[in-house]
């Protein structure tokens, strides 16, 4: 039986957002990147990957010796090095006394779409030159490829022996990594969760390959021009790469310690497509934002902002905004963006950073555009839809975020103000 | 190689396995270990780049001769007497 609400519980089972510490193309901080999307500013460059050649990608320029060694970051992966980041800047940004937190007590979780496929093309490419004899095949593949990696790298960077693994959910994984880490904290498993997701898609020739033999890869002579979901001339998706990781804690606390609070994980909901490998279904994505209300006790109407997940497939975003407009079609007050028309798809990492480009609505009222719509799409129309240009919207209360992969993976979280 | 080589490879595939590291004040009658950070894995690094670079394969059982800089340079002067530099 699924529960249907999680409204009225007590403080210790509401599960907050404390800190964020995430890295994207167009900004490394929470602030660098709201600041960004206001300004209507791509993170979306020319980019070079062997075998493939020249495409377009979205590329973090974050500090990695900021958190990491050299020698570390040497022998990790790049997945590894945006996780350590995120981390410790979400740990730094929550104004935890970190060296005083039981170390036992923080649970690390982490979305990936894909892991491990950097390292073994990188090592198969090496090994080209020893005329693929295995004698040459590195040491560090196998700690670098195991699907726990990267949130294992910071478990390690950050001394963390509580549990850590990462949850692949394609690209819905950034929302099921906030998921998971609201679902151990609820059950007792943690009392702090470093939750999120990363990617460190753009260094694998092979996601480039596969969305381009797919017809889905986008093109532009203009690279920022290239992510444009919802417009009639988008052509499919451009691959980025970024992290955004966040503390949760229990709303009790957070207020013990007198914590910043960013906003209540107020309902969320995963489901699953079942009808195919890659083509969504409006059917259950709508049915998954609906679990989402319901566990969060309020109706589509009370939803100021939807931060959707369109990536710029001429199908995929027309399937979303047909699952939109069955959700909110008749609510006058909600309004919609996209976080991919900036910086791209980042993978594993979406889903949590384009809620991390809205959460600071709740404190000034205005709604991120979607950029790049110069001809919009009639069967991506949505009333409500903020293009081009942020608007304000006034007291935002409700932000819900959709994060949707292949596989028919589907995933919904709503944050309430607090 | 002469043993002079030998150390000057060593120090170079050190100062990759360990960038951070100051390799000037290295005592090389003493181990590595005492002196940085190293694990098995990074000694692993050393056997693979001196594999991929000359050819030259450690056995398992060798790999206790790579504890210092004397040990190492003793250790591979036989066996690469005859790598060019």
């Amino acid at each position: 039986m699924i529960r249907s609400a999680d409204v009225d519980l007590p403080d210790t089972q509401r599960i907050v957002i404390t800190g964020i510490g995430l890295t994207s193309p167009n900004g490394d901080s929470y602030g660098q990147f709201r600041e960004s999307l206001l300004a209507g500013r791509s993170g979306v460059s020319d980019y070079e990957i062997r075998y493939f050649g020249k495409t377009l990608a979205g590329i973090c320029h974050f500090d990695v010796g900021r958190h990491q060694s050299r020698k570390d970051a040497r022998r990790g992966t790049r997945a590894g090095s945006v996780g350590i980041y995120c981390a410790n800047e979400a740990v730094r940004d929550s104004g935890l006394d970190w060296a005083n937190v039981d170390p036992s007590s923080v649970g690390v979780y982490i979305g990936v779409t894909e892991h491990g496929n950097v390292e073994t093309e990188n090592e198969v490419h090496e090994l080209r030159g020893y005329d693929y004899d295995t004698q040459y095949w590195s040491h560090h593949h196998n700690p670098r490829t195991v699907a726990n990696n990267p949130a294992g790298e910071i478990a390690l960077n950050m001394k963390i022996t509580g549990p850590h693994y990462t949850i692949g959910a394609a690209c819905a994984a950034g929302n099921a990594g906030l998921i998971q880490g609201l679902q151990m904290l609820r059950l007792g498993e943690c009392d702090f969760a470093l939750a999120g997701g990363v990617s460190e898609s753009i260094h694998t020739f092979g996601i480039f390959a596969g969305f381009a033999s797919q017809g889905a890869l986008a093109t532009h002579v203009d690279p920022t021009k290239a992510s444009r979901p919802f417009d009639t001339n988008r052509n499919g998706i451009v691959v980025a790469e970024g992290g955004c990781l966040y503390v949760l804690e229990r709303l009790a606390d957070a207020k013990v310690r007198g914590a910043k609070i960013y906003g209540e994980i107020a309902g969320y909901a995963m489901n699953t497509d079942a009808t195919d490998f890659v083509l969504p279904n409006a059917q259950r994505q709508a049915e998954c934002m609906e679990m989402a209300l319901r566990r969060a006790g309020i109706t589509a109407e009370q939803i100021d902002i939807v931060s959707t997940h369109a990536t710029g497939t001429p199908s995929g975003d027309v399937l979303e905004c047909e699952a939109l407009r069955n959700v909110f079609g008749r609510s006058e007050k909600t309004f919609f963006n996209n976080g991919k028309s900036f910086i791209g798809h980042s993978m594993g990492a979406a889903g949590a950073l384009e809620l991390a480009g809205n959460l600071p609505a709740f404190d000034d009222g205005v709604c991120h555009a979607t950029i790049n719509v110069d001809d919009l799409d009639p069967a991506c129309q949505l009333t409500g839809l903020v293009q081009n240009q942020p608007r304000e919207i006034g007291k935002v209360r409700y932000i819900l975020n959709n994060s949707f992969g292949m596989l028919g993976i589907n995933s919904v979280v709503i944050i309430k103000r607090i | 190689m002469t043993p002079v080589d030998i150390r000057n490879v060593i120090l170079e595939i050190l100062s990759d396995i360990s960038p951070d590291s100051d390799l000037s004040n290295l005592d090389d009658a003493v181990p590595f270990r005492e002196q940085m950070e190293l694990d098995s894995m990074d000694f692993l690094d050393i056997v693979m780049e001196l594999k991929k670079r000359y050819r030259v394969s450690i056995p398992e059982e060798d790999y206790k001769e790579l504890a210092s800089m004397n040990s190492t340079v003793s250790y591979l002067s036989q066996k690469m007497i005859n790598v060019g530099v």
